[in-house]
């Protein structure tokens, strides 16, 4: 059954667009050294995820998916309260934010 | 047929300025960047219907979260430091990994327009505020308290982590 979301536009396309922002996110990780930009990326990965949810339910017209969307918003603001404070507290201390210097738990 | 361009306008420019987040040299681009593509999927839940979603959105990552990045990254003075690049094996194999994991996930996804039985979209207007706030503070409200625990936890934690002389 073809279910449309928008004019020509079904559940394929808002998947494909939240992959394609997902793996951006997991590129910016792995390719990137400054720890700011990574966690940067991490909230790019999170909003492709609430992309999902809310193309989800829209399809099935549930607001379950859509108070979940919020509940992520809610965790994503403060991991990064407590993640910038210890990125500060980090460049203080070490003055980089470079990951491949801040390897103290490694070996 | 707006909503059609205005879908594709939107993606383009989210995956385009994710990518401008991700390859830029200068922090600050790269914040301003990722503000360009959360503004874009806070376009995209407008075109959803999610009206309450995509002001929170606005409000909470625009406002809030990159304000936040911004303030950290010229506290830093991030813009001025000269980042070494990654060894080009890293850089190679980072991508690969990337784009394997794009794969997979558009290839478990494709069919599944056709596995999404649908009876019918039964309520046209779930995004706005009120069914929301119903859903919120009568099934949701436990979470819903809990989270302040949480933000409360999180002020705490970074005010502690902040302070000038650690134990």
């Amino acid at each position: 059954m073809e279910q449309e979301l928008l004019h020509g536009i079904n559940i394929n396309h808002y998947l494909g667009l939240a992959a394609a922002l997902f793996s951006i996110g997991a590129l910016g990780v792995l390719f990137r050294r400054n720890a700011i930009i990574m966690f940067m990326c991490v909230e790019l990965m999170l909003n492709a995820v609430n992309l999902t949810l809310v193309a989800f339910s829209k399809i099935w017209g549930q607001t379950d998916a859509q108070v979940f969307v919020f509940f992520i918003m809610v965790v994503a603001a403060a991991e990064v309260a407590v993640g910038l404070s210890i990125l500060m507290m980090l460049y203080r201390n070490m003055h980089t934010t470079d990951t491949n210097v801040l390897n103290l738990l490694k070996n | 047929m707006l909503t059609n361009y205005a879908f594709w306008f939107l993606s383009f420019l989210a995956v385009f300025s994710a990518l401008g987040m991700i390859f830029s040299r200068n922090p600050v681009f790269s914040v301003l960047s990722l503000i360009v593509t959360f503004f874009s999927i806070a376009g995209h839940y407008f075109l959803l219907n999610a009206q309450f979603l995509a002001a929170v959105h606005i409000i909470v990552y625009a406002g809030a979260i990159m304000v936040l990045f911004l303030y950290v990254i010229m506290m830093l003075n991030l813009n001025t430091l000269e980042e070494e690049k990654k060894s080009l094996f890293a850089k190679i194999s980072a991508v690969a990994t990337a784009g394997i994991l794009m794969l997979v996930m558009v290839g478990a996804m494709v069919k599944a327009d056709e596995i999404t039985v649908v009876q019918q979209a039964s309520n046209i207007d779930v995004g706005l505020t009120k069914n929301l706030g119903m859903a919120l503070y009568n099934d949701f409200l436990l979470p819903f308290e809990l989270s302040s625990v949480l933000f409360l936890g999180a002020m705490v934690g970074s005010v502690y982590l902040s302070k000038k002389e650690l134990a």
